[in-house]
């Protein structure tokens, strides 16, 4: 789709000269007017708030470093200064704390599209990897973001997560002393981890490119998940503007709305309180948790009863998405032809969603209050533990197991010839099992 | 290479050309390992990071029954006066933990009373919490370790007890840590 003619005619005389010197003019009408399948759902918008999150992220950010010092004694006061001295410092400060979260909820919600129409099948599986690639550098830039302000939180987060890496047989110790410039998380830590966040963004914004690239050469997958055949192409295909720039705009709006919520109604809801004392490293929080992003991963490393099994899995669990495209065994696409692979889609998303639950929670609580249960191997039954065992078990399985096998066994619905089949013939073509539009509850 | 070049010297046989080819490969590689060793390694600790490895501390600061945090490289040091009772319990418990060690092994013997430990938890790197959990020692609040009063791993995900460092005594009353 990508190899589409291209349409731009240069009008006025500085055009002409620039066309043949440097094409960029051509590149952007172009890229605007690509063909996009015309039955993109509102699904289809995360990858535009995305590319808006990445941007304010990074506008922000440049913002933030012009007043933030990044010293053990003078982060925390000057993190302070900014929200309460700096010109708008507040606003600017809200917006990048609170953007990290927006862009978390919109890239888990593109992900999960992609799981759902099966975007990272042939030939697309490039798109996909780079995307858990961007995926994997968001969760590292977050995670340093995260200690800048070098309260309570930000510390005690980064002595954990560091020392995952010291967990490594022989090797951890040495590259967790290398990592940290020092034997403990200190001034040498804080200095490396604010230089390697103001450079991540830059990678991921790389990795965007790339990422785009392969997109507008493979061409955008869509709700019906089928290639568009050729000599249906200039009916099935309409122009990326105006048709996706507004549709994207729409989305967009509607996404600010909730992030200008967060901004100035809760612009502390996600965060922790406990990030507002000044880093002590004699003194423990009582009860340390990751941003909530990062919950249902926390979650799987304390299900672990061995702590390099468990960093061992916490990785894994980031890692089998890259493998994915190969999981998948089933030739269909979209899931709305899939109806076994459906449902066990929809208990993945309960599960995502408890993982990240447990994670919040302290392992030994119970889940059922007033339920004694009784103690298996190392722990109650009734306990957060084994919940997350349970859910983590399902996590691995739903890629492991249920991908690789389902799309060996299952019936696949009957599949449209093409993306106006469904619209055009009526109820006829779309099978009873599946709902007209079950885009909306994915 | 033997396809293009110029002087070909029979099928799959390396020629001057290839010599040179793979000399110059390898000699990029080796610069390009030596530019990156310094790029790499000016992340490891600094001098002034390294000279701060040891410190000293008056005995006389710590009461019966209670502990001292001290900051050591940067982690804390629990530096604990046990009571009679715990270290009658400690001593006659044996060998336990992990590794099994008995208490005279975490002690220097004349200052049985003294534990100098890391109060950094061998799990994920949490500072326990003092006199808490099930054995009398510790309890690490992030995962849920629980210590006896000898810093001896007894229950929870730490794989290790809690670290003993190098130190001695320079007085009666004073240690060197580090």
């Amino acid at each position: 789709m990508s190899e589409h003619e291209s349409t731009y005619v240069p009008k006025t005389g500085v055009e002409k000269w620039l066309d043949t010197r440097l094409p960029i003019i051509r590149f952007g009408v172009d890229y605007m007017s690509l063909p996009t399948p015309r039955n993109l759902n509102y699904w289809w918008t995360f990858g535009g708030i995305l590319a808006l999150c990445l941007m304010t992220q990074i506008v922000t950010g440049i913002v933030l470093a012009m007043h933030y010092t990044p010293h053990v004694d003078l982060a925390f006061a000057s993190v302070e200064r900014i929200m309460r001295d700096v010109n708008g410092g507040w606003l600017i400060r809200y917006v990048h704390a609170n953007g990290a979260s927006m862009f978390f909820i919109a890239v888990y919600l593109h992900m999960l599209r992609g799981l759902y129409y099966g975007s990272y099948k042939a030939p697309r599986e490039m798109i996909w990897i780079i995307g858990c690639v961007i995926f994997f550098l968001m969760i590292a830039t977050a995670f340093l973001g995260y200690v800048l302000p070098w309260g309570q939180m930000s510390f005690w987060g980064a002595e954990v997560i560091t020392n995952l890496i010291g967990a490594i047989p022989v090797i951890g110790e040495p590259i967790l002393i290398w990592l940290r410039g020092g034997p403990a998380i200190d001034n040498a830590t804080l200095n490396r981890f604010f230089s390697l966040h103001y450079l991540l963004p830059f990678a991921i914004l790389g990795c965007v490119v790339l990422h785009l690239w392969a997109l507008h050469h493979a061409g955008q997958n869509n709700p019906v998940g089928i290639l568009i055949p050729k000599d249906r192409e200039k009916k099935d295909l309409v122009p990326f503007h105006p048709y996706f720039t507004v549709k994207d705009g729409f989305a967009i709006i509607l996404f600010l709305i909730l992030f200008a919520i967060f901004v100035f109604y809760q612009p502390n809801a996600l965060g922790h309180a406990d990030n507002y004392i000044p880093a002590n490293p004699l003194q423990t929080p009582s009860h340390i948790v990751p941003e909530w992003y990062m919950l249902p991963f926390y979650a799987i490393l304390r299900a672990i009863p061995d702590k390099f099994g468990g960093v061992v899995a916490m990785f894994s669990a980031i890692g089998v998405l890259f493998v994915l495209p190969w999981l998948d065994t089933s030739k269909v696409r979209s899931m709305r032809y899939r109806p076994t692979m459906r449902t066990f889609f929809f208990i993945f998303l309960v599960v995502g969603v408890g993982l990240g639950w447990c994670g919040g929670q302290l392992p030994d609580a119970p889940v059922i209050p007033g339920f004694d249960g009784f103690v298996l191997l190392d722990g109650n039954i009734n306990s957060y533990l084994w919940l997350t065992r349970l859910f983590t078990l399902y996590y691995f399985a739903f890629f492991l197991v249920i991908l690789p096998f389902v799309g060996l066994k299952e019936t696949p619905l009957p599949i449209p010839a093409t993306i106006s089949e469904p619209v055009l013939v009526g109820a006829d073509a779309i099978p009873a099992a599946a709902p007209a539009s079950p885009e909306k509850k994915g | 290479m033997a396809e293009t070049g110029v002087i070909s010297e029979g099928e799959g046989d390396p020629n001057r050309r290839d010599f040179i080819h793979i000399a110059a490969g390898a000699a990029a590689a080796g610069a390009g390992a030596m530019i990156a060793w310094p790029l790499i390694n000016q992340m490891n600790p600094a001098a002034d990071t390294l000279a701060l490895a040891s410190i000293e501390f008056d005995l006389t600061k710590v009461q019966e029954g209670q502990q001292v945090v001290i900051k050591w490289q940067g982690k804390p040091v629990f530096v604990r006066y046990r009571t009679p009772a715990e270290l009658q319990k400690v001593v006659t418990e044996g060998a336990v933990g992990s590794p099994p060690q008995t208490d005279a092994e975490r002690t220097k013997s004349g200052h049985e009373q003294y534990l100098v430990v890391v109060g950094s938890c061998t799990h994920l790197g949490c500072v326990p919490t003092f006199n808490a959990g099930d054995y009398g020692g510790w309890f690490c609040p992030c995962h849920g370790s629980h210590y006896d009063a000898s810093g001896r791993i007894r229950k929870g995900p730490a794989p290790l007890n809690l670290i003993v460092p190098e130190y001695e005594y320079t007085s009666d009353t004073r240690v060197r840590i580090g």
